[in-house]
């Protein structure tokens, strides 16, 4: 048939042909985001956060002043008793928060346990299994026949990665976790409790932290290969300049100025969390929610999910076609006639 | 040290309300990203010859997809069976891509007996699903293009009392498979009298017949008084009376797209004289719309159909159902 597209190039000149004929007059291509952006705020959105770190490196309270309302497992949880875990478990906490109309379901995965025991190793298992649970859940619904329209997602979109502020290097757990999980999550490594560094040794304690990242291949976010553009890439090399933050958490207030400010108070003076000169959490906060928080996603979705779908489709091939759920088997080399039902 | 100095050495990255997280940006980084995709867009047109289809289409688009159209003489038209021209125009307009595309489908109702003219049209409508699916399923999912039709517009004659059985034949064999907006051609045939006559008569015979046509969402209640008056008038002007225009006629000391009478001037782009504006208002604010019934609706309508089914994917190979069973194994499947 005579189906194959023939291009032309034009530019559409509707502005010539305002008229005053009311709402009729002038409709251009704009109103197409409008109502994209309108429908987007209608449904909300899903986001999902992993903390991971050992106890007492203010984890909870740094979700907490991130979301500026009590999210963590911590301020939610009835008859809460700070204690070592003897093994790493995984619990979430969901609330949906709403900003200028737009609401967010929030999900805080929190992993304690995480290099809490006196051998910490394989501590890290459980967390790669949750995170490719969430990814098998989506795949087994996008996979079905009556699918959802709205695949719930419960795939976790950021790891917020805990460094203790000992300023020397990155500790051998530390490399096994980012190496391992920068395969199959967006890693964002963090140097927690700050205040505990001055600024000279903050910058000493990045660089080297950055030169380890380099030497062992770890891979954060944002993830060099996945810049879009020069646009993209000139943003994001900033952000790779000044990662990891070094940051400080709380959910207190003090006057300052006759302002109110959220810090921590010591006898000689007030971290104030929220000041750049202080500490980096407002960039921290700038990057996972106001500028970077649906390329999160979409990298979670686009390139994790596409990874770890590959991998199981591949597998499941694999495995013989008596059990393969909807998959294609390629025509060519294997154009066998046996598998027509299961 | 005072406010003043700190503001000054540009420590507070934002002087704000206490209590905002910054969230709320989030549609805005949406809709950065869409604007850096751009769109797709696939528009079907259907109906006999000589209804102004290609005119409106140029018309709507402000473009030319057919510059050097020969109009086929009977002798022709006779052997023709229907055809499908698929042509793709990118619009941009304030930094945002539009890639359009027209599927037209000439020499549908040209023959003696049009029994089976929609046979080709609705395999055409099949095999773009189909071929979603296929790239879908697949391994590198990085740039599907989506070419399933999100619209169709259904011309018809003005000169009838309404429906006719080929209308309806064709309507409902392709309601479940994509959007129909039915829209009545070649308007400047009827008096205002005789269009709002015929739009009531059309509408009964969709209701009387089953057909299911494209119904645009009503506006939602926090929408500005302005759209939501507009989407009302939208809504009782259906099925749109139009016409369409090529050239430029001089009226009233200006230039205006019309036809030219010698008993006047039909203005396109007047809404008094025709719907095209209300039209083109509503392809373009329901666009997303369109497209979201299209993947919602029509497009997982034919994919449970043909995952039930199972068998041969046209020259790309098998897709094996998902039978009861394999799902509940997938659903105690565990990862060790």
């Amino acid at each position: 048939g005579g189906d194959t597209p023939r291009m032309g190039h034009f530019n559409s000149s509707l502005e010539d042909h305002t008229r005053d004929h009311g709402f009729f007059g002038y409709v251009g291509i704009e109103a197409v985001l409008d109502q994209m952006r309108h429908k987007a705020m209608k449904t909300g959105f899903e986001f999902n956060v992993m903390v991971v770190g050992q106890s007492g490196l203010g984890k909870s309270t740094l979700m907490n002043t991130l979301f500026k309302s009590k999210v963590s497992r911590k301020s939610c949880t009835p008859d809460y008793e700070e204690k070592i875990h003897k093994t790493v478990h995984l619990q979430s906490v969901s609330h949906v928060i709403e900003e200028k109309g737009v609401k967010m379901k929030l999900t805080i995965i929190d992993t304690p346990g995480f290099g809490d025991q006196i051998n910490n190793e394989n501590c890290w298992d459980p967390i790669e299994k949750y995170i490719n649970v969430q990814y098998e859940e989506y795949l087994k619904e996008e996979l079905s026949i009556n699918r959802k329209r709205r695949i719930p997602d419960t795939r976790v979109h950021c790891c917020v990665y805990f460094l203790p502020p000992s300023g020397h290097w990155l500790r051998p757990i530390d490399v096994e976790f980012m190496k391992r999980l920068g395969k199959i999550v967006n890693i964002v490594p963090v140097i927690a409790k700050a205040d505990t560094l001055t600024i000279e040794e903050r910058l000493e304690f990045r660089d080297r932290i950055k030169r380890d990242l380099e030497a062992y291949e770890i891979s954060v976010y944002p993830q060099k290969e996945y810049d879009q553009d020069v646009e993209d890439q000139i943003l994001n090399d900033k952000i790779r300049e000044k990662i990891p933050f070094a940051v400080v958490g709380t959910d207190k207030e003090h006057q300052v100025n006759g302002n109110k400010i959220l810090g921590r108070k010591t006898k000689w003076g007030i971290i104030e969390v929220e000041n750049v000169a202080h500490c980096e959490f407002s960039d921290l906060r700038d990057l996972l929610i106001r500028s970077h928080l649906q390329d999160l996603k979409d990298i979670t979705h686009n390139i994790h999910y596409e990874t770890y779908r590959v991998r199981r489709l591949n597998e499941i091939k694999m495995n013989g076609i008596g059990l393969s759920p909807l998959m294609l088997v390629n025509s060519g080399s294997e154009k066998d006639d046996a598998g027509n039902h299961v | 040290m005072s406010q003043a100095e700190k503001l000054k050495q540009g420590q507070f990255t934002n002087p704000e309300t206490p209590g905002y997280v910054g969230f709320a940006n989030l549609p805005n980084q949406v809709h950065r990203k869409s604007v850096k995709k751009g769109f797709e867009f696939t528009l079907m047109v259907v109906g006999e010859s000589g209804l102004g289809k290609s005119t409106l289409i140029n018309s709507l688009f402000l473009t030319d997809l057919y510059p050097e159209r020969i109009i086929p003489g009977a002798a022709e038209k006779i052997e023709r069976t229907v055809q499908i021209e698929a042509s793709t125009v990118e619009i941009e307009e304030r930094g945002v891509k539009l890639r359009l595309t027209v599927v037209d489908t000439p020499g549908y109702g040209d023959a003696i007996n049009s029994q089976d003219c929609f046979s080709t049209i609705i395999a055409y409508i099949d095999d773009q699903f189909e071929r979603y699916l296929h790239d879908e399923s697949g391994l590198n999912r990085r740039h599907i293009v989506d070419n399933r039709v999100h619209c169709c517009f259904y011309f018809i004659s003005p000169l009838g009392h309404g429906l006719k059985p080929l209308d309806v034949q064709f309507m409902k064999a392709i309601h479940n498979k994509v959007n129909v907006v039915p829209v009545i051609a070649k308007a400047d045939t009827l008096t205002l009298r005789e269009r709002e006559r015929l739009k009531r008569r059309i509408l009964d015979e969709i209701d009387e017949h089953g057909i299911k046509i494209y119904h645009l969402p009503d506006a939602e209640s926090d929408e500005d008084e302005d759209f939501k008056e507009q989407t009302r008038i939208l809504k009782a002007s259906i099925p749109f009376a139009v016409v369409g225009s090529n050239q430029q006629i001089e009226a009233k000391g200006k230039k205006v797209r019309g036809r030219l009478y010698p008993w006047g001037v039909v203005e396109v782009e007047n809404p008094e004289h025709n719907d095209f504006l209300k039209l083109r208002t509503m392809l373009i604010t329901h666009m997303q719309d369109l497209q979201e019934v299209t993947q919602d609706l029509h497009y997982e309508n034919f994919r449970s159909e043909r995952l039930k089914r199972g068998g041969r994917l046209s020259s790309h190979g098998y897709i094996l159902p998902l039978s009861p069973a394999t799902v509940v194994h997938m659903k105690t499947q565990h990862l060790s």
